[in-house]
């Protein structure tokens, strides 16, 4: 009678007293198992007398039943605890930084392209290429330079030796009018197309580099006119730089490709040795155009007498560093990690005057920094 | 060009035209005409500290050679000044700075100093230092009639307006100042003076000195005039001729040089006056003969290019004609009669020889824009008149050879064509008005037949009137007219081609790379070394001899700019460009590349990474997978093979080919002795791509995509493993195990690669995991096994 007694006091405190879950899965092996204390105990119940075991047989049950009753909390219990105890041996350092994931940046000069085809774009231009390489015919003589222009010198144009005996020889291209030629005689007007790209002249110093990036535009049909041009210009202005409140002046100029010819200047200001582009009094040139000279219409195959049009052509890097704020044209072909860090466009940032908040939004335009200039 | 305020208002301009208006105004105006004024200068207040002094006595200085010690007069008394100017003599008046002044050119604060152990206080200025000139052989000589103290702008005629006017080619006629009245007072501006008519030149002999024009060189000087002045006495200007010539920098000479310079200036009219008494019987114009050789007024000697046009006498060549006299021939103070020589020269002709001789003058830059040819005879008498009233002496009779060269000629006008190309209606009495002030002839009819003036050389066409017309009316009238929509819908900007190429630009940016930008041009060395160093492709006249051939790839610029980089102490660098690689200099050999290099000097972050690419040769490979499958091609076409080129290591770089036959690049790990060269350490990986040998995608019409086939059985894997020679490409494996029955086998990984202990010399184990998944039941285990046993025996 005790010996079940003890056998429940003594299988309780051993079940309390459990340390870890595998105690407790041997306890209940010990206790429950079928070689267990429970079996065990009811295996005597055959030894005793007939009127007892039918009290004997409940009191096993009773020792039984408290005994699996106690064992699922404890094992709850114990199993609570070990897994605590795991989380805290799992925690991890939080402020150990990630796998770096760096990001390129988009180079100003890639970036003021495709803000260019985005405002043209939409203004129903399309992008037209044309090779570096060029000859005299497509850089010069179609475009109506006359033959001793000083353009044409040395020390003014890069030259390679002729592609055979007899001709030639080649040149880098010196702007990117030879794609206006070049699409002139292989398109019907009307056409309207800009072509960016690179262009080259022999010229280094503070602000000039052998190697740059213009880019052109060019439309031709049977009826536009200076004022289309004015309009076409102004409308990118205002694009590009953001901002309806900058005046454009259109002075009488001169260029052998285009009669009459016109220079671009945008509204600035220069106080304080400090450039900014708005409605302040003071001008900044920004780029030649005109109507398309009568002699080139006529050199790239179209009659004069029907059609008429106009080109203009803007330098790529001058409109990013007036835009972004960017000091040295020199700099732009360094390579330098530290300058691309710092003035490149997020891959995120896709011109576009439809899908963005603004011209080239983004990450960029996301951060809380007023005005689009670069510090 | 500068113009200056008092030059503009001269009481000696013969058009009698002066301007009252504001400096703004004309300024204002001038750029409105095509006339860009660059910078309106006031002097005078940036030379308020200078003044008017004199040097009382100059001595050699006691310890150097070419330096003399003056005792100059100033407004601060008598200074003693260092000066080493060759021309400092006594009895000089000079521009003096006082100590403290700031030196215009330099922006140097002037001190008070010892020069060669002897105190110098002030400063006596050249031209160069105040930014009149770029004459810095000498100080300025200032006329004798200047009293000590004297400001120096009001010495200089400074105390005025200077207008820098950026004159465009075409407009050679406003070279000169009476060009520039012509179109302001078109523009409406200024007022005429009543003018004296001018007594007619006394003819006292016929000209001793003759004329020939050698058959031949007509085409280069159509027609020359001259005549002779003798008795003359040269001498300084008078002031008048000396502020006008100061105030616009160019330098006073004499009084019968100062002639022709002043008339050069005012009606962009080049002379040239030689000292009669050295000609040798008559003057020739001709082509120079070979090897014929001479001293230019410069002092420079010069091979005179074979055909060019010269000047010569019986003896020997005088000048280059149009673009600069000769030494010996020149006039100077001794001069007692001088020829004068007017002529008009072709532009193409004087462009060439000016070029050949690297020899720039006034003279040249406008006979090569073209003067107005019918102004010699004009010309000639304004320099006789000047010269007889300056330097007294009587004229010869003139002499010329040649011919003038045609006027010209009329142009078919219909003045509708200023609103048809200019969008702005003139009327018509407007611009018979506008082209009458600027000098046109005017024939009015159905059409009009409108005459340019002879100074007007670069109107030919009707457009060219249109010009003219519009910039006097002003360009501001023009109104705005939106280009009109072609539809309602913009059209497309950009192909297939770029947008691939913005697609791959963009991606290698994500893929950690920043785009750079570098000269198209690279050393030969380098050209050579990444496969180009092509004769075709060698510039004649590079900028820079490390910049001489037009570079094969971007590559070696970008090994550059990471050396730059990291030898200012980064640690890594990725960077990629995407632009022209040359192959030759045909249409077709210029290529679209991008390019991108990656340097890792230092391991990555250890407590992330339990396996890491020793080499960077995967990460390579996986940036290169990535932009072909932004391009629309996935990996499956792909050959890896060996062969790239020599700059890579050749057992850790590949040529990736589409099929067998399409090379789209080569990528890996560059070779040790390209690293060396560039002082690369580390991981050094590279990856060339040609863009335009990627395969453009056919635009199909419609978008709609095919039906999603999702199966609705469980997929399965099995891992297989095989024993292989070290030197098979696990490739291989994988392609053959991916051929075998693709209705199952979705996918198949490689997912180890072991050799070491356990396994036979010179073998290794390769792990695969075949994905399959049924599409049609559930598998059996004698399927399975089946499969299994067919791609054993495939990869077998």
């Amino acid at each position: 009678m005790s010996d079940l007694t003890e056998l429940q006091a003594s299988a309780l405190v051993a079940i309390s007293a459990a340390a870890s879950v595998k105690t407790i899965d041997e306890l209940r092996v010990e206790l429950l198992g079928k070689r267990g204390k429970i079996a065990a105990a009811m295996a005597t119940l055959a030894t005793l007398p007939v009127d007892e075991r039918k009290d004997f047989g409940q009191r096993v049950n009773g020792v039984r039943d408290a005994i699996t009753a106690a064992i699922p909390a404890r094992h709850e219990q114990l199993a609570a605890a070990e897994l605590n105890q795991r989380l805290a041996a799992e925690t991890l350092d939080i402020s150990l930084p990630p796998a770096t994931v760096r990001t390129g940046k988009i180079h100003p000069i890639s970036q003021t392209i495709d803000e260019f085809i985005a405002i043209f774009g939409e203004m129903g231009f399309s992008l037209a290429e044309g090779p570096d390489i060029e000859d005299d015919e497509h850089n010069f003589t179609r475009l109506n330079f006359p033959p001793d222009h000083p353009a044409r010198e040395m020390h003014d144009t890069f030259y390679l030796p002729p592609r055979k005996n007899g001709e030639g020889n080649l040149l880098l291209r010196t702007h990117t009018s030879p794609v206006q030629v070049r699409t002139m005689m292989g398109q019907k007007p009307p056409i309207r197309i800009i072509a960016p790209g690179r262009t080259y002249r022999s010229d280094s110093d503070q602000t000039h580099t052998p190697m740059f990036h213009q880019i052109e535009g060019l439309v031709i049909d049977r009826s536009t006119h200076m004022g289309h041009l004015k309009s076409c210009l102004t409308e990118f202005i205002h694009g590009f730089f953001e901002s309806d409140d900058i005046p454009l002046r259109f002075r009488p100029s001169f260029f052998p490709f285009t009669e009459p010819s016109v220079e671009v200047d945008i509204g600035c200001s220069r106080a304080d040795g400090k450039l900014l582009i708005g409605n302040y009094g003071d001008w900044l040139e920004i780029g030649g155009a005109g109507m398309v000279h009568p002699n080139v219409l006529t050199a790239c195959g179209l009659d004069a007498a029907v059609y008429q049009g106009f080109a203009f052509g803007m330098g790529v890097e001058r409109m990013a560093m007036l835009k972004y704020n960017i000091p040295d044209l020199r700099t732009f072909f360094a390579g330098d990690s530290r300058w691309i860090e710092h003035y490149g466009f997020s891959v995120w940032d896709l011109p576009s005057l439809v899908s963005s908040p603004s011209l080239t939004a983004g990450a960029g335009d996301l951060r809380p920094v007023a005005g689009g200039a670069k510090k | 060009m500068k113009l200056s305020r008092s030059w503009l208002n001269s009481p000696r301009a013969v058009d009698g035209l002066s301007f009252g208006e504001s400096d703004e105004v004309i300024a204002a105006t001038l750029t409105r005409l095509g006339l860009e004024v660059e910078q309106l200068t006031r002097r005078g207040s940036e030379l308020a500290p200078f003044s008017v002094g004199k040097i009382i006595r100059a001595e050699p200085h006691p310890n150097a050679d070419k330096l003399r010690l003056c005792q100059v007069e100033t407004n601060q008394g008598r200074q003693q000044v260092v000066c080493g100017a060759p021309n400092a003599r006594a009895g000089l008046t000079i521009a003096y700075a006082p100590s403290g002044a700031v030196i215009p050119r330099t922006g140097a604060v002037l001190k008070p100093t010892a020069i060669r152990g002897v105190e110098s206080s002030g400063m006596c200025c050249s031209g160069w230092e105040l930014l009149l000139s770029e004459d810095h052989d000498g100080i300025i000589e200032l006329p004798g009639h200047w009293a000590v103290g004297t400001p120096l702008a009001e010495a200089l005629g400074l105390n005025e307006t200077v207008f820098e006017i950026a004159t465009t080619p075409n407009r050679a006629d406003c070279l000169g100042v009476a060009g520039i009245r012509r179109d302001l007072a078109a523009a409406g501006l200024g007022r005429p003076r009543p003018l004296a008519p001018l007594p007619p030149i006394a003819e006292a002999y016929p000209s001793p000195i003759g004329l020939r024009l050698e058959t031949g060189a007509e085409s280069l000087c159509p027609y020359f005039t001259g005549r002779l002045v003798r008795g003359v006495t040269n001498r300084p200007s008078p002031p008048w001729l000396v502020e006008l010539l100061l105030s616009v920098g160019m330098k006073p000479i004499s009084a019968l040089v100062d002639v022709t310079n002043y008339l050069l200036y005012e009606f962009n009219r080049p002379l040239h006056v030689f000292d009669a008494a050295k000609i040798r019987g008559r003057i020739t114009v001709r082509r120079a003969q070979e090897g014929e050789s001479f001293t230019a007024l410069n002092g420079k000697d010069y091979q005179i290019p074979t055909g060019s046009v010269v000047i010569a006498d019986d003896a020997a060549v005088l000048s280059l004609g149009g673009v600069m006299g000769g030494a010996e021939t020149g006039v100077s103070l001794d001069t007692t009669s001088v020829f004068i020589e007017s002529a008009y020269f072709t532009p193409s002709a004087i462009a060439r020889a000016g070029r050949m001789l690297n020899l720039l003058s006034d003279s040249r830059s406008r006979f090569e824009r073209g003067i107005d040819p019918q102004s010699c005879l004009t010309g000639l008498e304004l320099a006789t008149r000047l010269i007889i009233e300056l330097c007294g002496g009587e004229a010869s009779g003139v002499v010329t050879v040649g011919a003038t060269p045609p006027r010209p000629q009329p142009i078919a006008y219909d003045p509708m064509l200023v609103e048809r190309l200019g969008g702005l209606a003139i009327p018509e009495a407007e611009q018979e008005s506008i082209l009458g002030r600027l000098g046109f002839g005017l024939v009015k009819g159905t059409e009009w037949q409108v005459t340019p003036p002879d100074w007007r050389g670069d109107c030919r066409l009707p457009a060219d009137l249109v010009e003219e017309v519009l910039r006097i009316a002003d360009y501001d009238r023009i109104p705005l007219e939106p280009l009109p929509r072609p539809s309602g819908l913009p059209l497309r900007a950009i192909g297939l081609a770029t947008a691939r190429q913005m697609r791959l630009r963009r991606l290698l940016a994500a893929r950690g790379f920043d785009e750079s930008v570098s000269w198209a041009f690279v050393s030969h060395g380098d050209a050579e070394r990444f496969g180009g160093g092509e004769a075709g492709l060698v510039l004649l006249n590079p900028i820079a001899a490390d910049l001489s051939d037009m570079r094969p790839s971007a590559l070696p610029n970008l090994l550059a700019a990471a050396g730059r980089n990291l030898a200012r102490g980064e640690s890594r660098f990725a960077q990629f460009e995407i632009g022209p690689g040359f192959r030759d200099a045909s249409l077709k050999g210029q290529r679209n590349l991008a390019v991108a290099l990656r340097v890792e000097t230092d391991t990555a972050e250890e407590w992330l990474s339990t396996e890491s690419d020793q080499t960077g040769f995967f990460a390579m490979k996986a940036d290169l997978l990535a932009l072909l499958e932004a391009v629309g091609i996935g990996s499956d076409g792909l050959n890896f093979e060996r062969g790239a080129p020599n700059w890579y290591h050749p057992g850790q770089s590949a040529v990736v080919k589409l099929g067998h036959k399409t090379v789209l690049g080569c990528f890996g790990v560059l070779h040790p002795s390209v690293l060396s060269d560039y002082g690369l350490v580390g991981r050094v990986t590279a990856l060339e791509l040609e863009i335009d040998a990627l395969p453009l995608p056919k635009l199909r019409a419609g978008k709609a995509r095919p039906k999603l086939e999702a199966s609705a059985f469980q997929k399965l894997h099995r891992d297989l493993a095989f024993v292989v020679p070290r030197d098979m490409a696990a490739g291989v494996l994988l392609r053959a195990a991916r051929a075998v029955d693709r209705s199952l086998v979705a996918g198949v990984t490689l997912f180890d690669l072991y050799q070491g202990a356990g396994l036979p010399e010179g073998m290794k184990s390769l792990a695969l995991r075949i994905v399959i998944q049924p599409k049609t039941a559930t598998l059996t285990d004698a399927e399975i096994e089946a499969l299994c046993d067919k791609i054993v025996t495939a990869v077998e």
